[in-house]
C-alpha cells in the first residue's frame, strides 16, 4: 500500500504544533471524503481556535464560522443543501462553552450534519486557559493553582450530555494516541459521516486530543497525560449508536 | 398586474420575502414583529422551504449566514433587542461579503426598553451594527406598500453588492394594515452565485467564505475593495422621496411612521401659510444626501423628526455642515408625535425666521 496524501487535504502545510493531534484528526476527515467519494458535494465548517485555517486545509468547499457558531451555521447549509454532506470542526472551547447553545440545539433537532468534536481540555489558540473540559487540578494559564471544582465548576463530559437527546443518531468518544486507536477514531467518523448520509440525524465524534505546547509537557509525556489524565474522566467508547436500521420519521 | 389584498405590515413583508425567491427563514419569537415569524412557518412548507425557529437570535442570524453560503436567499426577522443579539453575525456577515435580508421590527430600548414603537436603532442600523469598519443597506419603509417593494429590492441590491440589507420597520408599520398589490415571482432574477459553498463537484477549487485575514496589508486591502464598492452604492443608490420641498422655507426631515406624521404636519402648516416641505429618506444608507445638499439653497431651516432622542438629525447636520439651522422634534420610549405636536413645532421656527 502505497501512503500517500488524501485528495481532500490541499497541498497546504500545517501550522500546527508538533504532537498536537489536530494533523492526524485532519487527515482521518479527509481520508473519510475520499473513500465515501463526497468531497465534491461535503461543505466543511472551520470554527475559532486553532483549526480556524481549516479551510486553508479541507480541499471541499469551506465556510469558516464565529466562535461557537458552527453548527448554526451548517444547520442553515444543511437545510439550504440537504442532499450535500455538512460537517463542522470544533474545540471544546468552541462547541462546549460559547457554543454550547448551538451544539445543544443543533443535536436535540437532529440536524443532519457531522461534527467532529477536538476535546484537548485546554484553549490552545489562545495561549492555554481553561476550557469547559480542562479536568480537576489541570493547571492552566486561568487555573495557575489547578481547576477547583468549587470556584471553577465542573467539566463537561459532551458525549454523555447529548446522548440523552432524541435527535442524536451517533455519539461516540475516540482518541488518536495510538495506532489502534487512530484506526478507531477512522472507523467511527466514517460511520458518521455514512449516518448522515443515509440521514439518520446528529453525528458527533469527539477526540481526546493532545495539546503539548499548552500542557506544557513532551510529546511522549503528553500522550501519557491523555491516558493517564483523560481517558479516566472522558472514557472512550458509543454513548448512542441508533444501529443500523434507519428509524422511521415521526 | 396583481390585484390589491389588505394586509398587515409584518406579513405582507414576510409574503414580499417568498415573492422575492426567499425560501429559507430562520427566527426567534419578539414582539412586535411575531406575525412575520407566524406567516413564514404557515407559508414556507408549502413552498418546500424551511422554517426553522432558532434557539436564539445569535444562533439563527448565524443559520442565514449558512443559507446564504450555500447559495440561497435568506432572512431572519426581529425587533430591537434581538437585532443587538445579531450584532455578531452582522458582522461576519458583512466580512464574508454575504447578502442577507435581516428585518428590524424597531421597539423601544435600551434594554428591554417596551414593545411599542421606536426608531432608536437609526445609530445602531446606520452606524453601529457591529464591531469592524462595515455599512449595510439600510430601508426605511413607511407604508406596507413599501414594506413588500423594499424588500425585494433588499434582496436584489444585496445580491448585486453582495452585502446584508437591513429593513428598517418599527412597531407601527409592522401591525397596521393597508392594501397592497404583491410583486409576481421574481425567482427567475436571482442571479447566479459562483462564489458559493455549495460543494465544487469535483468541477472547480474549492470555495471559501471567510471573514478571517490574518495579514494586515490583506485586510487593509481588503477593506479598502469594500469600501470602494460603498462609495459606489453612496453614489448610485440613495432614494427619498420629497414633498412640496421646492419653495420649502422649513424642510422636514423624517422617514418611516414620522414621515408620515410630519407630511400630515406639513399639508396642516401649508393650509396656515407656513411653507413647510418633507424630505422622507427611503435609503438610510446609503443616506440621501444628494436631496438634502439640493434644498440647502432655498430652505432656512431643517427640522428632523423622530421617534427617539435624535439620531438621523447627526447625518443631516454633518450634510448641512452649519449652512442653516437644522433643529429637532422627537418622542422616544415607545411615544409617537402627533401632526399637532410636529405643527406647534413648524409654528416656533416660523415664528423665529
Amino acid at each position: 500500500m502505497k501512503f500517500k496524501r488524501p485528495h481532500a487535504l490541499t497541498d497546504a502545510q500545517f501550522h500546527y504544533c508538533p504532537g498536537c493531534s489536530h494533523g492526524i484528526v485532519h487527515r482521518l476527515v479527509a481520508e473519510t471524503m475520499d473513500e465515501l467519494g463526497v468531497e465534491g458535494k461535503t461543505i466543511g465548517l472551520a470554527p475559532v481556535g486553532c483549526a480556524v485555517f481549516a479551510y486553508n486545509y479541507f480541499n471541499c468547499d469551506m465556510v469558516q464560522a464565529a466562535h461557537g457558531r458552527a453548527q448554526a451555521v451548517a444547520t442553515g447549509i444543511k437545510r439550504a443543501l440537504p442532499d450535500n454532506v455538512v460537517f463542522t470542526y470544533q474545540g471544546d472551547g468552541d462547541l462546549a462553552a460559547i457554543g454550547t447553545a448551538e451544539t445543544v440545539h443543533a443535536a436535540t433537532r437532529g440536524e443532519n450534519i457531522t461534527v467532529i468534536f477536538i476535546n484537548n481540555a485546554i484553549y490552545g489558540m489562545t495561549g492555554g486557559q481553561m476550557a469547559p473540559t480542562t479536568i480537576p487540578g489541570q493547571v492552566t494559564q486561568t487555573t495557575p493553582y489547578g481547576r477547583s471544582t468549587k470556584d471553577a465548576g465542573h467539566p463537561i463530559r459532551v458525549c454523555e450530555m447529548l446522548a440523552t437527546l432524541d435527535g442524536v443518531a451517533l455519539a461516540q468518544r475516540v482518541s488518536v494516541d495510538t495506532v489502534k486507536n487512530v484506526n478507531a477514531a477512522k472507523k467511527a467518523i466514517k460511520k458518521a459521516f455514512q449516518y448522515q448520509m443515509e440521514g439518520r440525524g446528529y453525528t458527533i465524534i469527539e477526540v481526546l486530543s493532545t495539546c503539548p505546547t499548552n500542557w506544557g509537557l513532551s510529546i511522549p509525556d503528553s500522550l501519557e497525560w491523555l491516558r493517564k489524565q483523560m481517558v479516566p474522566y472522558y472514557p472512550l467508547g458509543v454513548f448512542k449508536d441508533k444501529g443500523e436500521k434507519k428509524e422511521e420519521g415521526q | 398586474m396583481s390585484e390589491k389584498v389588505l394586509m398587515k405590515g409584518n406579513e405582507a413583508l414576510a409574503e414580499a420575502a417568498i415573492a422575492a425567491g426567499c425560501k429559507h427563514f430562520f427566527g426567534y419569537p419578539i414582539t412586535p414583529q411575531n406575525e412575520l415569524t407566524a406567516h413564514m412557518s404557515k407559508r414556507l412548507p408549502k413552498i418546500g422551504g424551511t422554517y426553522l425557529q432558532a434557539e436564539s437570535e445569535v444562533a439563527a442570524i448565524n443559520m442565514v449566514l449558512g443559507a446564504s453560503a450555500a447559495g440561497v436567499r435568506a432572512m431572519t426577522s426581529s425587533s430591537s433587542p434581538g437585532i443587538s443579539l445579531k450584532s455578531e453575525g452582522l458582522s461576519y456577515l458583512a466580512g464574508s461579503d454575504l447578502p442577507a435580508v435581516i428585518v428590524n421590527v424597531q421597539r423601544a430600548g435600551p434594554g428591554l426598553g417596551g414593545i411599542q414603537p421606536s426608531q432608536a436603532d437609526y445609530w445602531q442600523a446606520t452606524r453601529a451594527a457591529g464591531h469592524g469598519d462595515f455599512k449595510l443597506l439600510v430601508f426605511a419603509p413607511s407604508t406596507v406598500q413599501e414594506m413588500v417593494d423594499l424588500t425585494g429590492d433588499a434582496f436584489a441590491l444585496g445580491d448585486k453588492y453582495r452585502m446584508p440589507a437591513i429593513m428598517l420597520s418599527d412597531g407601527i408599520l409592522g401591525q397596521m394594515m393597508e392594501p397592497v398589490v404583491m410583486p409576481k415571482d421574481s425567482i427567475a432574477r436571482i442571479p447566479e452565485r459562483p462564489w458559493a459553498a455549495c460543494g465544487h463537484g469535483d468541477k472547480r477549487e474549492h470555495n471559501v467564505i471567510n471573514s478571517l485575514y490574518i495579514e494586515p496589508p490583506v485586510l487593509e486591502a481588503v477593506i479598502k475593495a469594500r469600501f470602494e464598492k460603498y462609495r459606489l452604492i453612496e453614489e448610485k443608490e440613495q432614494r427619498c422621496e420629497e414633498y412640496l420641498t421646492d419653495d420649502a422655507d422649513i424642510v422636514i426631515v423624517a422617514y418611516g411612521a414620522s414621515a408620515r406624521i410630519s407630511r400630515s404636519a406639513v399639508n396642516a402648516a401649508r393650509k396656515e401659510g407656513i411653507k413647510a416641505g418633507l424630505i422622507r429618506p427611503i435609503t438610510l444608507w446609503p443616506f440621501p444626501t444628494k436631496a438634502i445638499i439640493s434644498r440647502i439653497g432655498n430652505a432656512k431651516t431643517f427640522l428632523c423628526v423622530e421617534m427617539s432622542m435624535g439620531q438621523m438629525v447627526d447625518d443631516v447636520r454633518l450634510i448641512v455642515n452649519g449652512k442653516r439651522d437644522v433643529r429637532f422634534f422627537g418622542r422616544t420610549g415607545g411615544m409617537v408625535p402627533t401632526p399637532a405636536e410636529v405643527l406647534g413645532e413648524l409654528k416656533k421656527i416660523k415664528g423665529g425666521i
